[in-house]
């Protein structure tokens, strides 16, 4: 296998294209352009491959709601502000069950923020973001080999549970160059029911979210919540770093949990203490109940986040108030080094139970 | 021996239209069905209703649909035409949906020349949600958001579509009727057929604008609605073709 060397963000398109992605409409947005530049260059190139630069975010969101409904594998990116824009189709392409992908690479919020690596736009990701009661899947990427594999990921599951999927990545992971492989794509597994391509000589189709029967609506949204369900039951991804012989562990995703991961080495070497990651991948669904399993041994957590304590609030609903629950975040598209969140780590690993 | 002179279109399903009496929704969906028959697309027709009183547009057309969010029917529409560039592609929009929040959508969807066929109902006036302001709502004239009438300089004056659009080069064809008598109805019925053709023959965005009354909404009976649409409404919204530019470009595309 070919080992390249790609920013993150022409690293989502290239997966993205090998996954059989062949409609992508976007609208320029930093830190995410080169996502957007990466399609328009390289989907001319790919067989069927349609690139749209959309006159705005909303109307990206909608073109792709559109080509999924006909059949295409679709994805859309964007930025934090981009992305508030994009929540009426993400919501409209949840309640019609049309796959899709959709890429958030974070900068600092709130309101056009800056364009700096940012971990705020959790919340706006895992509670669905959009009107109504819904969720999207959320990667949470933290190297540059992930965003690769969970873009195409992304695509598999979408179409497994008809359900838009957001990769959360930040301005840090687009921008960043790492060795990446691309594995081999599954062929694509979807039905031809479900697309929307003309009645030819059969009965013709309709594909809505207005359901106006209070009762007829409120089963389709329990039918959602039922395929959410599943999707908590069999999807959830995570991983666990250093906590056999740890007594206290960081929770971080995305860049934070690469930060984390330097902070324990150091924490190792300098400070010869032994502290844990546990890094969610899936953010929605949340890793809950293997959190809390680790509660059983371990009682001293801190949840390090790029924001001021979004998936603070996840950690804590998973541990139950079975473990102490730290907090220690730097938004605004601040990033710390390694070194000093060791030094915070120390501090408090002086005050655990 | 009987002969059967009028009959349901067969791109139309057996149900009853919701619409009020005297709305031009129920005429030109039929116009666009008897359309599609005419031009045996059924089978490759892919509508997108909007936002508005013809939501339910799926429950009358018997061809494939998917309902767009308020205004992003174009969008929804460029998606679905570029994945599937043989197939009969029909955005059916309102005032509001057209010409206030998907603006934008529409006018990039005409610009871009998208091979599409955009309907166009003005009723000056937001029907669904009981008659509020449109962009087209004329000047004066009383709305629930404009009790003393739409003001010039409070609420800007009636947005003109068709005149907007065919500056535009992406539009190939640009017409503006109404369904105000029979022989207007026919020519709306030549006016649909005519944009459905353009995208047939790949020469670009369509657009058909129909005046269509809302004797609900305007507080009037069907026979004034019409009355008004023909002594007021259209001396602000004029009617005939704004941009034809078909023959042109066929002929372009074939020297290609």
């Amino acid at each position: 296998m070919n080992k390249f060397l790609m920013s993150g963000n022409s690293i989502i398109g290239e997966a993205a294209i090998r996954a059989g992605c062949r409609f992508y409409a976007g609208y320029p947005i930093t830190p995410q352009n080169e996502l957007t530049e990466y399609m328009a260059e390289h989907m001319r190139n790919a067989e069927g491959g349609i690139f749209i630069q959309s006159e705005s975010e909303i109307a990206a969101i909608n073109m792709i709601a559109g080509a999924s409904a006909a059949g295409a594998r679709v994805m859309t990116s964007s930025s934090g502000p981009g992305i508030s824009l994009k929540q009426e189709g993400i919501s409209s392409m949840a309640a019609c069950e049309l796959p899709g992908v959709i890429v958030n690479i974070m900068r600092g919020g709130p309101g056009l923020g800056n364009i700096r690596p940012s971990q705020g736009d959790y919340f706006q990701a895992t509670r669905g973001g959009g009107h109504g009661d819904y969720r999207t899947i959320v990667f949470g990427p933290a190297t540059c080999q992930e965003l690769a594999d969970l873009t195409m990921d992304a695509f598999d599951l979408a179409d497994k549970y008809r359900t838009p999927v957001m990769i959360l990545a930040d301005g840090m992971m687009g921008q960043m160059m790492e060795p990446v492989i691309f594995k081999k794509p599954k062929p694509r597994n979807y039905s031809e029911n479900f697309m929307l391509r003309g009645a030819g000589d059969g009965k013709s189709k309709f594909i809505r979210g207005l359901i106006l029967d209070a009762i007829d609506m409120e089963e389709h949204n329990w039918k959602l919540a039922r395929k959410y369900s599943v999707i908590g039951e069999n999807e959830i991804r995570y991983e666990e770093h250093n906590i056999d012989k740890s007594e206290l562990v960081i929770v971080a995703y995305g860049t934070a949990a690469r930060i984390a991961k330097g902070a324990i080495k150091r924490l190792r070497e300098h400070n010869k203490i032994n502290v844990g990651l546990f890094r969610p991948i899936t953010l929605w669904p949340f890793p809950e109940l293997q959190l809390r399993a680790l509660s059983r041994k371990i009682k001293n957590f801190l949840v390090f986040e790029m924001s001021t304590g979004q998936m603070l609030e996840d950690v804590r609903l998973a541990l139950q108030g079975y473990a102490t629950v730290w907090f220690h975040g730097r938004p605004g598209g601040a990033v710390p080094t390694p070194a000093e969140l060791a030094n915070v780590v120390a501090r408090y690993y002086d005050k655990k139970d | 021996m009987t002969k059967t002179i009028f009959k349901r279109p067969k791109s139309l399903k057996e149900n009853i239209f919701h619409y009020c009496p005297g709305c031009g929704h129920s005429i030109a969906h039929r116009l666009i069905a008897e359309v599609i028959d005419e031009m045996e697309i059924r089978d490759v027709t892919i509508g997108v209703p909007p936002a508005g009183c013809a939501v339910l547009a799926y429950n009358y057309f018997d061809v494939d649909m998917i309902e767009a969010p308020h205004g992003r029917g174009p969008a929804m529409a460029t998606g679905i035409k570029r994945v599937l560039p043989d197939r009969v592609v029909l955005s059916y929009q309102g005032d509001g949906d057209l010409a206030a929040i998907g603006i934008a959508e529409s006018l990039h969807a005409a610009n871009r020349g998208e091979n599409i066929t955009v309907i166009f109902i003005n009723n000056a006036v937001y029907g669904m949600t009981g008659g509020q302001m449109a962009p087209t709502t004329m000047l004066e004239q009383k709305t629930t958001t404009t009790p003393a009438g739409r003001h010039k300089s409070l609420d800007g004056y009636p947005v003109k579509v068709c005149e907007l659009f065919s500056q535009l080069k992406g539009v190939v064809y640009a017409q503006r009727c109404t369904l105000t008598s029979p022989a207007q109805v026919n020519k709306t019925k030549k006016a649909i057929k005519k944009a459905f053709q353009c995208q047939k023959d790949g020469l670009g965005f369509s657009l058909v604008e129909i005046l269509s009354p809302c004797p609900t909404n305007w507080k009037m009976s069907p026979v004034d609605a019409c009355k008004w649409i023909d002594e007021i409404m259209s001396k602000e919204f004029p009617l005939g073709v704004f941009k034809d530019d078909s023959t042109t470009t066929k002929k372009d595309r074939e020297a290609v």
